[in-house]
């Protein structure tokens, strides 16, 4: 099996690829590339995503066929891929963070504040959060239920669909940190940071 | 619910770990990478890697620490120390850092803030404040606390906040390698001023400190270094004790 990562210059991936390759070993390719024809061919994606929704969607658009080929894969081939972070959030129709920018329409809904409540909640919620998982997941095999997971974010998905919720935190209101659908996977937490319960989800991933 | 996190700071130099009083006397105490996954096995929140003497001398051996640290934990990783441009910031993500905290950089030129933090995200861009207490006002220095700046402490972090930074680093250099305690008041200062997190650090002698930050300080993560790294008292025994006090910690 392969699996991509893919390189769209969106801040910083070297823990992705780190965390990948610890839980891969041998077993599995991991290739860190932003060229179509290896994303086509490759088993499953991984779309990471640091910095703003507007900086990410750029930073795809950059790369010529890039939206297209992500698209035939996990749209048309219904391929495994997991959106971390500004990667899930970009799953949305659109995002609001420094100005209205369309996303890739994969799970529709909205991306925008979280609400701080007059500064009541500090923004970026930065830290080690509990997981509420709403609804059986893959990815989320053999890892209970109130796990610690590790976030960075300000901006929160808000899908349409209620049902492609796998898990929600508890941070001002009840985000969103993991969907999916069908052969579409996101977290807002950061599975790399996550420590041994990440790999887990990692590895949960690798083996879908 | 969100839990404030506990985060081992390791000084190094040189590519070696070591802890300072006050920034001098320093004591070679072990290989980085190796005491980072202690700690984070031990259940570790974040690591913190200070480059104290990176301003001066042998700076490059900071790149390898990290990359072989970022191999082998996999919580975040702040690096910090000698970090003066946007290229820099660059080099340590590269290399496997998650965060990077800035300080002498922020004071002497916060464009560098605002760039990498539009440039990487401001989740990476950690703002250290080294503060020492002037009368009743706290004045920033810079260059591992060697010199002042004349800038206003509580000022100088609400800029931060609004230049791009996403998390505050604060540091009281009349506690630092102390064990005295947190300067309480410096934290409380700073943390109810801004929206972003703060993270209490300098002076850490004991675990009523670290809940002292949390708990009258209002500090989102407490940074601490030698109780931990001399073995006085380990992670778990530290979150054990929050958890005691009433404070959400992960365990």
């Amino acid at each position: 099996m392969n699996i991509t990562i893919v390189d769209y210059k969106s801040g910083n991936i070297s823990s992705i690829i780190n965390s990948f390759n610890e839980v891969a070993k041998d077993k599995v390719k991991i290739e860190v590339t932003s060229d179509i024809n290896k994303i086509k061919s490759s088993d499953k994606v991984v779309l990471p995503g640091q910095g703003s929704f507007k900086s990410c969607v750029q930073g795809l658009n950059n790369i010529n066929g890039l939206i297209d080929t992500l698209n035939e894969f996990a749209i048309n081939n219904k391929k495994p891929l997991l959106g971390i972070c500004v990667g899930l959030q970009m799953f949305a129709d659109i995002g609001y963070e420094e100005t209205e920018t369309k996303g890739l329409g994969w799970i529709s809904g909205k991306v925008s504040k979280i609400d701080n409540k007059n500064g009541k909640y500090k923004l970026p919620h930065i830290g080690w959060n509990q997981i509420n998982i709403v609804k059986e997941s893959k990815i989320f095999k053999d890892i209970e239920n109130n796990s610690h997971m590790y976030f960075v974010h300000s901006y929160e998905f808000i899908p349409k669909d209620k049902n492609v919720i796998s898990a929600t935190t508890d941070y001002s209101s009840n985000v969103v940190c993991a969907v999916e659908k069908e052969n579409i996977f996101g977290t807002q937490f950061h599975p790399e940071k996550s420590d041994r319960v990440g790999l887990k989800m990692i590895n949960n991933f690798m083996e879908l | 619910m969100l839990k404030n996190r506990i985060i081992p700071c390791l000084d190094v130099k040189d590519g070696r770990v070591v802890k300072g009083i006050n920034f001098v006397n320093l004591n070679d105490a072990g290989d980085p990478a190796e005491q980072a996954k202690i700690y984070s096995d031990g259940g570790a929140d974040e690591i913190c890697f200070l480059d104290i003497t990176a301003s001066n001398e042998n700076r490059d051996t900071i790149y390898d620490v990290v990359e072989k640290t970022s191999k082998k934990c996999f919580v975040p990783l702040t690096v910090g120390g000698g970090v003066r441009s946007t290229d820099d910031i660059n080099k340590l993500l590269n290399c496997g850092a998650d965060k990077v905290s800035i300080n002498t950089a922020a004071v002497k030129n916060p464009e560098v803030v605002k760039d990498s933090s539009q440039k990487f995200g401001s989740q990476c861009i950690v703002v250290a404040i080294d503060a020492k207490k002037i009368g009743n006002k706290w004045e920033i220095f810079t260059h591992g606390g060697r010199n002042s700046t004349g800038l206003d402490a509580i000022e100088f972090a609400k800029r931060m906040e609004e230049t791009g930074a996403g998390e505050l680093l604060v540091t009281s250099m009349d506690r630092d390698g102390t064990q005295i305690g947190y300067d309480i008041e410096l934290i409380l200062k700073i943390s109810s001023k801004v929206n972003i997190p703060v993270i209490a650090s300098g002076g850490v002698g004991n675990l009523d400190h670290l809940v002292d930050g949390i708990k009258l300080g209002n500090a989102s993560a407490v940074l601490a270094a030698s109780i931990f790294h001399y073995g006085k008292y380990s992670v778990k025994q530290a979150k054990e004790y929050l958890d005691s006090k009433g404070i959400p910690v992960r365990i």
